[in-house]
């Protein structure tokens, strides 16, 4: 008599803690192994693309902060270079340096709560506790400088929207200091732990040509090895003046993704204190008034500064036609705006390439032939948050 | 390595009859093609040793409801090797079908299921050609410049049936645009007096 077998499906979220926000997975599982996995997104779909077309340009920024809302400046980054490039505008050199001083302070943000929920998901509950006090930290200094923690709308075509407040600078020095230290605690309690490493290590991986097929970028692609980094291959701003590290990973296994985003903290920390060491006087938005508003002080004594305040509020500025396609290093891989403008002050269409889509995608290629347990692990390495995927 | 005008000149040689034009904007190269020669020009960009664009970055389309053919499609690449981005584009029909290009690129699997959700444009050889980010049932295509920003439909909880419902869209108040355009260069209805008067 033979046995009758057949394949299990199983529905994973959408209200799953371990899916990492709104994704519905279905499984197909024969016994414990997982023979197909179809994720189902667009449950957080806003529709931010067909919205920026109905907005002026600087209405459009703040969609940006909510893609990807750990590290929400970094996108604001890459439409605000698409905007600069197409209007050749020369942004300050202090600018710049405060652009990448929160870029980098974005980059940590994102990469503490990918390693501690990724830790969290496979049973460390610590790291978590200890890395979101330090992300409350930098929160702060992003409300410092923008008022809001998550939602900064703090980058604007031309630099950004005000000057460091005072002590800030001194403040995120003091942080520079502290931190690494607490990313050695949280290295010990997970780099050597060995339930850590039996969970991740040989999970997940991938090869070269596989994170090349697949559109990978960021993490995901240095991880296997590929030397790849927006930063130092295509610099924008202020990068080319900075000396860091690109930590790549062998094996290609949710374990070197892991050491990578470890290091890449280490740098971010290094890349600050460079800033702040030599972050230079002087305007922080270009002066051209077309474009940036004038300051309210100027506002209540000259008509001209009024003229364009006015104009700037009401109508926006406009953009010449063209079309660009602006790409930055996020923390999660390569983020991407594709503008096509048409002369008016808003958009034609804005396409936003998200790093975490492409990665989600190539979830039934990284999880074919694991263990069901392994799925909230690749799914933790992966780095997805909903916000960017579902746009 | 090649620099953009070396690298425009070879794909105009190599692809001659091919190249509808070709343009280099914001140091990237952009060529222009036919929709019938999309697989080939892809396939010659990512294996020719000189290009190796290795990675496609999006696909994604335009929509012009004035124009002849509505859509325009775009496919961004990237070779790591060079460092170098291109850019290929091609005009599309409304009831045109496109070749997908999954066979090349695996990675353009979900990426053309966005284009189909978004623009209703279909892919030809599409191995799973569903829509994706909408909701399950969802009708329409959002995308497009004819969709309305508001939408068709909204969902609330009905108490009466204890399930979730989908409705017309009501709006309390209606959708408001403002034309900001300065009255000086003449705002859109000033604009089209004027050209009737002409």
């Amino acid at each position: 008599m033979s046995k009758q077998t057949k394949t299990l499906n199983l529905n994973f979220g959408p209200q799953h803690p371990a899916a990492h926000g709104v994704l519905r997975l279905i499984l197909e599982l024969d016994g414990e192994v997982v023979e197909k996995a179809d994720p189902h997104i667009g449950l957080l779909h806003r529709g931010t693309e067909k919205l920026i077309e109905n907005k002026t340009y600087s209405q459009a920024i703040p969609y940006f902060d909510r893609l990807d809302y750990v590290a929400p400046m970094n996108q604001e980054h890459a439409f605000a270079l698409a905007i600069e490039k197409i209007l050749d505008i020369e942004v300050p050199i202090r600018g710049q340096y405060i652009r990448v001083i929160f870029c980098e302070i974005g980059r940590i943000l994102s990469h503490i709560l990918n390693i501690t929920t990724q830790a969290l998901d496979v049973g460390a509950l610590t790291p978590s506790l200890w890395g979101f006090e330090e992300r409350e930290k930098l929160m702060e200094f992003y409300e410092r400088v923008s008022g809001s923690r998550l939602h900064a709308n703090y980058f604007r075509p031309g630099g950004v929207h005000q000057d460091l407040p005072r002590g800030l600078d001194a403040d995120i020095l003091k942080f520079c200091n502290e931190f690494p230290k607490i990313i050695d605690d949280l290295e010990t309690l997970l780099t050597d732990n060995r339930i850590f490493k039996q969970r991740n290590v040989d999970i997940g991986i991938v090869s070269k040509d596989d994170a090349l097929d697949y559109s990978f970028s960021g993490v995901m692609m240095r991880g296997s090895g590929v030397p790849w980094d927006l930063r130092k291959s295509q610099p924008y701003d202020c990068y080319e003046q900075l000396s860091f590290k690109v930590p790549i990973g062998k094996n290609g296994d949710c374990y070197d993704r892991y050491l990578c985003r470890v290091e890449e903290m280490r740098e971010s920390v290094k890349i600050i204190k460079q800033c702040l060491e030599q972050l230079p006087k002087g305007p922080v938005k270009s002066q051209d008034n077309k474009i940036t508003p004038p300051a309210k002080k100027e506002i209540k004594e000259s008509m001209e500064a009024l003229i364009h305040h006015f104009k700037l509020f009401t109508e926006g500025y406009r953009v010449k036609k063209d079309e660009i396609y602006t790409a930055v290093e996020a923390p999660k891989g390569e983020f991407g705006v594709y503008l096509i403008s048409d002369g008016s002050s808003k958009p034609y269409k804005c396409k936003i390439r998200a790093p975490g889509f492409s990665h989600l995608q190539a979830m039934d290629y990284l999880i074919k032939g694991h263990m069901l347990a392994d799925v909230p692990a690749v799914l933790g390495s992966l780095d997805i948050v909903f916000g960017e995927i579902d746009r | 390595m090649l620099n953009n005008i070396d690298l425009e000149k070879k794909i105009n040689s190599e692809l001659n009859t091919k190249v509808s034009s070709s343009k280099i904007v914001h140091e990237t190269l952009n060529v222009s093609i036919e929709k019938d020669d999309l697989k080939e020009v892809l396939l010659f960009l990512k294996s020719n040793p000189d290009m190796k664009f290795k990675q496609l970055i999006d696909i994604t389309a335009v929509d012009y409801p004035n124009k002849k053919n509505r859509f325009r499609m775009i496919y961004l690449l990237l070779s790591h090797e060079f460092n170098k981005r291109i850019i290929v584009d091609f005009p599309l029909n409304e009831n045109d079908k496109v070749f997908s290009i999954t066979g090349i690129f695996p990675s353009a699997n979900w990426m053309e299921r966005e284009v189909f959700d978004m623009y209703g444009i279909d892919f030809q050889d599409h191995p799973d050609l569903r829509r994706i980010l909408t909701d399950y049932e969802f009708e329409g295509y959002p995308l497009r410049k004819d969709f309305p920003i508001t939408g068709h439909k909204e969902v609330r909880y009905s108490e009466e049936k204890k399930k979730v419902i989908y409705e017309p869209v009501k709006l309390e108040q209606d959708y408001r645009n403002f034309d900001y355009n300065s009255p000086w260069q003449g705002t859109e209805y000033v604009k089209e007096i004027k050209k009737n008067n002409e």
